[in-house]
């Protein structure tokens, strides 16, 4: 009897940890089947290229292209230099037991479980009700609301706090994997701790903070629920000039037409087209992410 | 780790051959390039050192500073809810509006209700609302109207059913599967499912929100006939699709720090491998469960655009699983760029944000100080 039920269970656990397995698996083919074959028919280079046209029924999704692209590369330009300056402090020179290193572990690994809506709330509240609200009465005493309202600016910042452990995860791991030697060498030279991490760690892990930058855009370019409100518009007919300028962004598109469009069915075309262009794109991105940490496990084991 | 340190105290270390080195301050002025000269420019290089670290120091201060800043600000835009004294509104029971943005399944008067509502807007904003305690304990959450109510409780009640719902879906399936990869997987089976794991993550939240609002939402509704296509369930399920990653990853990463002495112990004892599996590597590996469950719970309750998407956003109360909610974030998501700022419906926004804060970080710094430094402990005990 009790060989039996053994017997059962014996093939039942893997069997059942098997399948779910499966289930993850099988669900993942669904949503990328789907996607690519709902949006399939409406790519086209016009599309990728147009802009939207009769209300936003027809024609292409450049601007959202392009807005994305721009929030991304803001958010690197303020995230990655900050990310890779904590994660240097991290591994090089806090010590493991020191309250500070501490603190800003744990500050990073709060910053990586705020909910993504929470960011979209400090956005308002800090950088555009405060700061931007200031910056307008200094710059022109509050007469004209410039700065003190959405746009890619704030969407951008409040996207690399939001990226900021990505980066600092992601650089410290490559970080951590220059070996030893190296360093020792390097100051058994003579060389100072500064010169030692500016010319021997960070050259050696360039992948790492490319890894973390490609990771960190790969997350800001899918996130929508931070730039709902600090900079993402409906629909503009012009590409953002200045960092004032509001701008449309791929996922927030998304969200709207497949939503709040009136016509919802007549529009599903491009709605699908739209997220398979921010799928390929963040799949791009992961599996370069993937590549080049690959290449850095791999350095580090030889 | 050694070698670093006395690095660092440079300054201090060179308290001594400075002294000495008064001089050379006069001989590098005069371009000399005597031994003392190049001692003055290691000093002053060891200044620089000195910045530099202070300066790293600084910028890695940073993410604890916007941590602060986050609690500051998000509670400053909410702070007037507890200082308002203005008069409660009665809370009376009113059917709530079924707002929901897959609309097709509205009814025509629904429909109506809705732009109604829509058309009101402007009108609204001048009406005094208030967002008295009292008025937030109540059952009806209707901030654009004539007399707007602020009741928490269905959104609350919302956020609840649809974290129930996928981390119930979840938890079992990603534990499963990461138990599978640990102690059964052929290597095969690995390389599929830790890449595919990779993906889901990479997932675009808007973009399951949309798989859940088009495809899957029609599935459900032909599979199991619900009456709204958009409903607690569905977005329940859609959400598990981006738990699972956390809870799988968390749990694969401390179901591997099991030490191999234990399950070694064990097979030769005599125990098979799924005995071993389930009876010493799982129960080791709990802390680390019981981590990745609660940040799974704490992506689950603070998601935003897949809810938003996929539940159908009718605030009401009930019990039922199958019928449309309004979470605590998809309100913030959905409402939020079309208050007034500074008025009660922004202020209790603010509010909401808020609690949801306050849970991300609660659960947070419970696995940080709790969970971590008993795993760690556990594993180095053995």
């Amino acid at each position: 009897m009790k060989t039996l039920r053994q017997k059962l269970f014996g093939l039942s656990v893997p069997a059942l940890s098997a399948l779910c397995a499966f289930v993850i698996v099988l669900m993942v083919l669904l949503i990328i089947g789907d996607i690519v074959l709902g949006g399939w028919g409406t790519l086209s280079w016009e599309f990728l290229s147009g802009v939207p046209k009769e209300g936003m029924t027809a024609g292409g999704i450049y601007p959202a292209i392009f807005g994305t692209f721009l929030l991304v590369v803001i958010m690197s330009i303020v995230g990655v230099p900050i990310g890779t300056i904590t994660a240097i402090y991290l591994s090089e020179y806090a010590s493991q037991r020191s309250i500070l290193a501490r603190v800003v572990r744990f500050a990073v690994n709060t910053l990586a479980g705020v909910p993504a809506i929470v960011f979209g709330l400090f956005g308002l509240g800090f950088f555009i009700q405060f700061v931007g609200i200031r910056m307008d009465q200094v710059l022109t005493g509050g007469v004209q609301l410039k700065w003190g309202q959405p746009n890619i600016l704030w969407a951008s910042l409040t996207m690399a706090l939001l990226t900021l452990p990505v980066v600092i995860v992601s650089v410290e791991e490559a970080i951590r994997a220059v070996p030893r030697e190296l360093r020792e060498a390097s100051l058994a030279l003579g060389a100072t701790k500064w010169e030692t991490i500016r010319k021997v760690v960070l050259p050696n892990s360039i992948t790492g903070i490319l890894t973390g930058a490609i990771l960190a855009v790969s997350r800001g370019a899918g996130e929508v629920a931070p730039i709902l409100f600090t900079g993402a518009a409906y629909f503009l007919p012009k590409l953002p000039g200045s960092l004032s300028d509001q701008f449309m962004e791929l996922g927030y598109h998304i969200y709207i037409m497949s939503t709040q469009s009136p016509d919802v069915e007549a529009t599903r075309g491009i709605q699908y087209a739209t997220t398979l262009v921010l799928l390929v794109l963040t799949f791009t991105l992961n599996f370069a992410a993937v590549f080049l940490r690959y290449r850095i496990r791999m350095k580090s084991i030889r | 780790m050694d070698e670093p340190t006395t690095l660092n105290e440079t300054p201090v270390a060179l308290a001594g051959p400075g002294m000495e080195n008064q001089t050379s301050r006069v001989s590098k002025r005069s371009g000399s390039t005597s031994p003392s000269g190049e001692l003055w420019w290691r000093k002053r290089f060891r200044l620089a050192e000195f910045l530099v670290e202070k300066l790293v120091t600084a910028i890695a201060f940073l993410s604890f500073a916007f941590i602060v800043l986050i609690f500051a600000f998000v509670f400053r835009e909410a702070a007037p809810v507890f200082s308002s004294s203005r008069e409660i509104t009665p809370v009376t029971s009113k059917p709530a509006e079924q707002e929901t943005y897959g609309e097709e399944q509205l009814g025509d008067a629904q429909r109506g209700a809705l732009t109604r509502e829509r058309e009101k807007t402007p009108v609204e904003q001048t009406g005094e609302g208030s967002a008295t305690v009292r008025n937030l304990v109540g059952k009806t959450w209707q901030p654009v109207s004539s007399q707007p109510k602020y009741g928490l409780l269905p959104l609350v009640i919302g956020s609840l059913k649809v974290t129930i719902v996928a981390v119930l879906i979840a938890a079992p399936i990603a534990i499963f599967s990461a138990l599978f990869t640990s102690a059964f997987a052929p290597k095969w089976a690995k390389e599929v499912l830790k890449p595919t794991i990779e993906i889901l993550a990479g997932f675009p939240s808007v973009v399951i929100g949309f798989f859940a609002l088009i495809a899957m939402a029609t599935f459900f509704q032909n599979a199991f006939g619900f009456e709204y296509r958009l409903n607690a369930f569905v977005g329940g399920v859609a959400l598990s699709l981006a738990v699972i990653p956390i809870i799988y990853t968390i749990t694969e990463d401390s179901l591997t720090r099991v030490p191999r002495v234990m399950t070694e112990a064990s097979l030769a004892l005599g125990a098979t491998r799924w005995q071993t599996a389930l009876f010493v590597i799982l129960p080791a590996a709990t802390p680390g469960i019981f981590a990745a469950m609660l940040l799974g719970i704490g992506r689950a309750f603070g998601e935003t655009m897949i809810v938003l998407m996929a539940t159908g956003n009718a605030a009401i109360v009930s019990g039922n699983f199958f019928e449309p909610v309004r979470t605590m974030s998809a309100s913030i998501g959905a409402e939020m760029a079309e208050v007034v700022f500074g008025d009660t419906h922004y202020t209790v926004l603010f509010l909401i944000g808020s609690i949801l804060f306050l849970f991300s970080f609660t659960l947070n710094a419970i696995v940080e100080i709790f969970v971590r430094q008993r795993l760690m402990r556990r594993f180095q005990g053995q």
